[in-house]
């Protein structure tokens, strides 16, 4: 082991040496990078990290990633950790729409304004979908039910707080239902939800589209609508907005640094990540997992976070969630 | 047609010769924890869970589906030779089985256990393999409110069936219950009995509770009680074979007991150890030797025996095909599964098919190996028990602490096995029956959310438990399961009173 180390850093020592006598600039835009996800392995920001991971590596960008789960409470636990290591200039945080709804639902301590945002990836749009036997055919007709009885319309979807339930509340709102009334159905994870929503248990499911896809292929789901502001290819459903419901939600993933650092070192990270963002291999690990690229960094993401923030912290606080 | 075609693409995975291995590691350990008094299937699921996090789950499952029947089968080779139930599901085993090896026929005994273990092992398997699916089709259609139902039921019966008293049993199932409140609740999203404690908001892990209950509480009794030291046990002599006799008096009890064992694990509140009692008794009744039970009669072996392993495949179809753990082993397999995202229940055949039929194939494969292990070398296993118990223990406790801190990387979850360690180390003194809080802990969080679904969904109108097919029923039996046993004491003990008046 140790003898692997010392060939690999004589290796290295040897390809900086070159790099030095040709005169050419290093080869790593970033040294050793750690990437923290605050989520157990197998989810969504795992799935993004360690799509970085593969990235930054594999197209020479970080000598090293190396990818830290942190999981528990909707990510403020993660969060909490990583706050608590300021002016580290070559951490990394995935965190995403969902991880606002937990501060807030968690009282957590630590907000992600004691963090440097940096950028937004990736973003994987919702569906509504309802039983192949459901008498519902068109949201149109989920929105007469909504205006008529609110209460009567009870959707399926992921954990209390997170996107699904978001979108659930945001729909209300704009259809001008009592919000107050949301009949949410929280379940532990995607497949839970499935369950219920294909045993016809629950009025209409809320969830990624990709999660729905298989199931209204072989006819046993209706796509009422998607969440997104085009259609989806691959998915025979308007959107939301076409069907006169003025809503679009992503559930979008970024990445945010250590609080505390300089803007120096806010900079080269932003280098590299535009540098990552670019490549071929991140575009096609994108198409492959589904997602939709929604790249957008520095300032442009800060100004981005703030007014989302305020939308999700509107919403949360109609449909009764947070005081 | 369609079940051929899914158990050949199984096969084609367990064959693989990484997996092949897999499974062998699987019985082996099985078969080595059963062996080990005190150490079962669902503690060596529990330490081996952080250590598998990064296999392949197919791979995964292959070795827990090894342990799980190896531990069967290992349980009874010390309840037969030195009438140590390694097993819950093998204490009818230690009955006759252990008289059998006093007489010197300890190779019968073992044999007749090895083989109807494997022939009931294979017939519960092949039922599973037919009719997992079509519960499947069946599942989706259960309720929150038939699920809530359910549970409640397997609440009953475990606290009645489990417990020295009903009071003891509810009282290990509700501290269970008390422990799965802490964190997050799903449905508000608020944090409960967390005390503004980011660590306590994940809640406290079914694993370091089963792992502290079962592991850290065993090592502590056993420190406490200078008794349970050295045991005797009786060598193996000769060949482990069967005589034509003893071949003819078995193979019935073998069948019968994969009949009764099957329905029994797969009930949610069925379990091994009933099973095993049933087979028993119906042996003793339909032999031409009844009054060589408790004396040493084979089929007193034979029955249990195969019972205990059928129902170990019928745990496995409402565990795969609802969701549903119904022992404890059945609740880290269900942890197991939510560590690699998949979701136990109606959606696993479909999305996950190849998974599920690997580890269908791969049950059938452990079965074949553990006959093959077993059969030459049940006096080896045997030796195993030579190792000092202090020894023995005091390595558990060290894997036992190493686990769970592997997996979470955590102090707290170390500080929290001592505590529930030393909760459960007090409930063995005071003979209160462990079983009960561990299926609180995965019961409860499950039959509270249920409960609350179903209200939302019914807009708060509680006549859908009663309404409801099969929630109503179900309810009604837990309530006679829950009523009836103190009625008739009482009734019993009346007229007891009044008899020899």
């Amino acid at each position: 082991m140790s003898n692997f180390r010392s060939l690999r850093s004589a290796v290295a020592a040897a390809a900086l040496g070159l790099a030095l006598a040709t005169g050419a600039a290093p080869a790593f835009a970033a040294e050793d990078l750690t990437i923290t996800v605050p989520a157990n392995p197998g989810g969504g920001w795992d799935q993004t990290g360690r799509a970085m991971a593969e990235v930054l590596q594999g197209e020479k960008l970080a000598r090293s990633v190396e990818v830290d789960n942190v999981a528990g409470a909707g990510g403020t636990i993660g969060l909490a950790q990583f706050a608590s290591r300021p002016g580290e200039p070559d951490a990394l945080l995935v965190m995403g729409l969902v991880m606002t709804g937990a501060i807030l639902t968690n009282n957590s301590p630590v907000t992600l304004e004691s963090t440097t945002p940096l950028a937004r990836l990736t973003s994987e749009y919702e569906g509504l979908v309802v039983p192949a036997d459901s008498p519902l055919k068109t949201v149109g007709e989920l929105v007469e039910k909504l205006k008529a009885d609110p209460a009567s319309v009870s959707w399926g979807g992921g954990s209390a707080g997170g996107t699904d339930h978001i979108l659930a509340g945001l729909v209300m709102k704009a259809v001008g239902a009592d919000t107050s009334k949301l009949n949410y159905v929280a379940h532990s994870g995607g497949g839970e939800a499935l369950a219920s929503i294909l045993g016809g248990h629950v009025t209409v499911g809320v969830s990624g589209v990709g999660e729905f896809v298989e199931q209204a292929k072989t006819g046993k789901l209706r796509f009422l609508a998607v969440s997104s502001d085009a259609r989806i290819d691959g998915v025979e459903a308007p959107t939301l907005a076409e069907s006169g419901v003025d809503v679009v939600l992503g559930n979008w993933r970024g990445v945010v640094g250590a609080p505390d650092i300089d803007d120096e070192e806010r900079a080269a990270l932003l280098v590299t990540l535009d540098a990552m963002a670019a490549t071929e291999a991140w575009k096609k690990i994108l198409s492959a997992r589904g997602w939709t690229d929604a790249y957008l960094s520095g300032d442009a993401f800060a100004e981005f976070l703030k007014e989302d923030d305020a939308r999700v912290v509107q919403t949360l606080k109609d449909i009764g969630l947070v005081e | 047609m369609d079940l051929l075609t899914n158990l050949a693409h199984g096969f084609a995975v367990v064959f693989q010769p990484i997996n092949l291995m897999w499974s062998l590691v699987g019985v082996t350990l099985g078969t080595l924890i059963g062996v080990l008094p005190g150490i079962g299937p669902a503690l060596t699921i529990a330490l081996l869970l952080p250590v598998t996090t990064k296999m392949d789950p197919a791979a995964a499952f292959i070795i827990f589906g090894g342990v799980y029947y190896g531990a069967m089968y290992g349980g009874s080779t010390t309840a037969i030779l030195i009438n140590t139930p390694g097993e819950s599901g093998s204490l009818v085993t230690a009955i006759d089985g252990n008289k059998m090896a006093r007489k010197g026929r300890a190779p019968a005994a073992l044999a007749t256990a090895a083989i109807g273990s494997f022939v009931a092992g294979c017939i519960g398997t092949l039922l599973l393999a037919a009719f997992a699916p079509t519960m499947v089709e069946w599942a989706v259609k259960i309720s929150p409110a038939d699920y809530f139902a359910l549970a409640i039921l397997a609440f009953v019966s475990v606290a009645c069936l489990l417990g020295r008293s009903v009071l003891a049993g509810l009282l290990s199932l509700l501290m269970g219950v008390a422990i799965a409140l802490v964190g997050i609740d799903g449905q508000s999203g608020q944090a409960r009995y967390a005390f503004g404690e980011p660590s306590l908001m994940n809640g406290i892990g079914v694993v370091v509770v089963i792992v502290a209950l079962f592991a850290v509480a065993e090592a502590l009794s056993l420190a406490a009680d200078p008794k349970a030291r050295s045991e005797e046990i009786t060598p193996l002599k000769g060949r482990v074979l069967m005589t034509r006799e003893d071949l003819r008096r078995s193979w019935k009890p073998w069948l019968r007991g994969a009949a009764i064992g099957f329905p029994f694990g797969a009930l949610p509140a069925g379990g091994a150890e009933i099973p095993t009692f049933l087979s028993y008794s119906l042996e003793r009744k339909l032999s031409d030797h009844p009054e060589e039970f408790g004396e040493g009669a084979i089929e007193g072996v034979a029955g249990p025996e195969a019972a205990n392993n059928a129902a170990v495949a019928g745990v496995m179809a409402p565990l795969l095909a609802l969701g549903l753990p119904t022992s404890a082993t059945a609740a880290i397999l269900l942890a197991a599964f939510q560590q690699y995202g998949l979701q136990p229940g109606p959606t696993l055949f479909s999305g996950s098919s190849t998974l599920v039929w690997s580890l269908i194939a791969s049950l059938l494969l452990g079965n074949l190996m553990l006959l093959l292990l077993n059969l030459p070398m049940a006096g080896l296993w045997a030796r195993l028990l030579y190792i000092p118990r202090p020894f023995l223990y005091a390595g558990i406790l060290v894997f036992a602490t190493l686990g769970v801190y592997g997996a979470s990387r955590s102090l707290n979850d170390v500080i929290f096995m001592l505590i529930v360690g030393l909760m459960g180390f007090a409930m063995r003194r005071l003979d209160f029956p462990i079983a009960p809080m561990v299926v609180g802990l995965v019961l409860g969080p499950m039959a509270e959310q249920h409960f609350r679904r179903a209200m939302q969904i019914s807009q708060d109108d509680w006549t859908v438990f009663f309404t409801s097919t099969p929630a109503g029923p179900l309810l009604a039996l837990a309530a006679v399961l829950a009523i009836a046993p103190p009625l008739i004491r009482r009734w019993r003990r009346k007229s007891a009173q009044t008899a020899p008046a």
